[in-house]
């Protein structure tokens, strides 16, 4: 059959072949150029960071810069002391946290050892539905719902402080916590769990000495990914949490985070390259490194649980 | 007989305890319930509450002014107008990119270092804090690039901010579909690109479509990043209309356009201490909270059919 066909039939055909193979490679790098955005924009926000950074350590010393218990980087008397913004940012981030991990916890332990597969079904897309609530709107409860109400029973407390907004910030992170936490324990096998039944165990006993223990390296990345999400949160604290770079971790008080910083700075019209525009670059820097770190441990911790089973 | 007594006793101290331990497991079984109440009782709290204080200003004028140095007659035209093309430029930048990115990792990508790389690098934007977006669009789209603070700044900003959400939700979708559709395809001859495309897009297009609702109402609510990169807040302008009425029709002025977004507007708002304006920020609050849940509603009750209809 085939030697009967005309010649130049063939050479159509793998010509064909040949712009087939060529467009399939076409394609393919396309594809790969896509995929390697993602690598693009990590560079790009080292690059961006570290550059602008470079030139704010010109000026500042990084002795200065670390150790300074000052930051007052657009006034006359200038210092750089990034510490006040880590207070604000470590003290709203552990109200949220003493807020979420309990609650959240224990809406894991619900969710997977207790509830029905119906409570479940309606439970988890809830939690998905707070997940996508906006976080201004939630500024806007913690200055004027959650901190009046606070000033009730805390007469002195001022109208900026880091209670209230690190409450709302506990709120926002508890579905986060929950739903990751409950992935930690559905993961655990159903022989333990019917292991410490066949004991006599209640579901309770079963809960807290078998699956949380199996699970709990997944349970303490839920935790660490959501320390990383209180750092870097920045409207509710820049709403509700005070402008005012203050080195104090009292809850009670008023007091900038990084993230709110740099939101305030950028709300000004500060001129490109100016000491004050470099400055929004290092404390993102600091910041960034501070999620970077909590990110990668949490990670790790989850990949080994995965592991395990 | 007094041994028979200290097992009955025995048996007593076990009932005993049995009861215990299963009021125990009662009374957990309740603090759970609540606990995982919190958060929906917050939201619905913070809901009415957004509705009380704002129901004033729920009237077409609301919608059709711009916003003003009188409280009760500012609206929120220009951030909606913003709003929408915003996530017009978000859109187009996210969806084609992290689609590709999805595919190229999930069917194309050998097992090697670069595929390990940038499936880190994934994961790891995932996590970046939204404010650094903002701040490498300040950097790089706004100075490095010259591209001002503009719409399109502003859309690939959020674009970027997505993009992770887009190629994760992306994979998901395509590791769903079992081998056996592909193999078929390359049975009857198709090559790599057309058993992707007539096959693999086609059959995972229900979850890319709920990954890039999530995405795109995660990038409506976003503030910080279009704070940074420098979005004005008072904007008593529209934009330049995207369609007109000589050839070629279509103009692009709006892309270099300044504007204003829903939640800088209410943001703005929200940080003046007048209370009338607090007002409009909670009418504000409250159709951005409306429009988010509605996306998200349609996104997760659009997963749940997919599931359900699955036919392998």
């Amino acid at each position: 059959m085939q030697a009967n066909l005309p010649n130049n039939h063939i050479s159509k055909r793998l010509a064909k072949n040949i712009r087939r193979h060529m467009f399939e490679r076409f394609v393919e790098l396309l594809l790969m150029l896509a995929a390697l955005s993602a690598v693009a924009t990590t560079v790009a926000i080292v690059v961006i960071l570290i550059k602008e950074s470079l030139a704010f350590f010109n000026t500042v010393s990084i002795v200065d810069f670390l150790t300074d218990t000052q930051w007052t980087p657009l006034f006359e008397d200038a210092h750089y002391g990034i510490m006040p913004l880590v207070s604000g940012t470590l003290t709203t981030s552990a109200i949220a946290l003493s807020v979420a991990v309990p609650i959240g916890t224990i809406g894991a332990i619900y969710l997977s050892e207790f509830a029905s597969h119906k409570t479940r079904e309606i439970v988890k897309p809830i939690l998905e539905l707070l997940i996508g609530v906006p976080t201004v709107v939630f500024g806007y409860f913690a200055l004027l719902f959650v901190t009046p109400m606070l000033q009730k029973i805390f007469p002195e407390l001022p109208g900026f402080n880091m209670l209230g907004p690190g409450i709302v910030m506990g709120i926002m992170i508890i579905p986060y916590i929950s739903s990751l936490a409950e992935d930690a324990m559905r993961a655990v096998p159903m022989s333990m769990r019917e292991g410490s039944y066949a004991m006599g165990a209640t579901r309770f006993q079963t809960a807290i000495r078998v699956v949380t223990p199996a699970a709990i390296s997944g349970i303490i990345a839920a935790y660490i990914l959501a320390i990383s999400r209180a750092l870097g949160e920045t409207m509710v604290v820049a709403l509700a949490a005070g402008q005012q770079p203050n080195l104090t971790f009292n809850p009670m008080e008023s007091a900038a985070t990084i993230s709110a910083y740099i939101v305030q700075v950028a709300m000004g019209d500060l001129p490109h390259g100016s000491i004050g525009y470099q400055s929004i670059f290092a404390a993102g820097l600091v910041l960034m490194l501070m999620t970077l770190t909590f990110n990668i441990i949490g990670h790790i911790t989850r990949k080994r649980y995965r592991e395990n089973y | 007989m007094s041994q028979q007594a200290s097992v009955l006793a025995n048996i007593q101290e076990v009932r005993a305890m049995i009861k215990r331990h299963k009021m125990h497991d009662t009374i957990f079984a309740i603090i759970g319930l609540l606990a995982l109440m919190v958060g929906l009782i917050a939201l619905l709290t913070l809901f009415i509450d957004l509705v009380v204080d704002g129901y004033q200003r729920f009237n077409p004028e609301f919608f059709t002014n711009f916003p003003s140095r009188r409280a009760a007659k500012a609206g929120i035209l220009s951030a909606w107008v913003g709003s929408v093309l915003v996530m017009v430029v978000t859109f187009l930048a996210a969806v084609p990119m992290g689609v590709a990115a999805g595919i190229y990792l999930e069917e194309y990508a050998p097992k090697n270092w670069l595929a390990d790389l940038i499936e880190i690098n994934v994961s790891n934007l995932a996590g970046v804090p939204s404010i650094v977006y903002g701040l490498l669009a300040l950097g790089l789209f706004v100075y490095t690039l010259d591209l001002g603070q503009s719409i399109l700044t502003a859309g690939l900003t959020l674009g970027l901010l997505i993009l992770p959400i887009v190629i994760v939700s992306t994979r998901e979708a395509i590791r769903s579909i079992p081998i056996a559709i592909r193999e078929a395809a390359y049975a009857v001859g198709a090559t790599k690109w057309q058993v992707v495309f007539h096959h693999v897009i086609h059959y995972s297009f229900g979850g890319i479509l709920t990954g890039v609702i999530i995405g795109m109402a995660r990038a409506l609510g976003e503030t910080a990043p279009v704070i940074t990169i420098g979005a004005l807040t008072f904007i008593a302008f529209l934009p330049p209309s995207p369609v007109t009425d000589v050839a070629p029709f279509i103009n692009f002025e709006w892309l270099t356009s300044g504007f204003t977004v829903l939640p800088i507007q209410m943001f703005n708002w929200l940080s003046r201490p007048d209370h009338a304006f607090h007002i409009n920020a909670a009418a504000t609050g409250a159709i951005i909270i409306v429009v988010t849940l509605l996306m998200n509603g349609t996104a997760i009750w659009l997963r749940y059919k997919i599931r359900k209809n699955i036919k392998w």
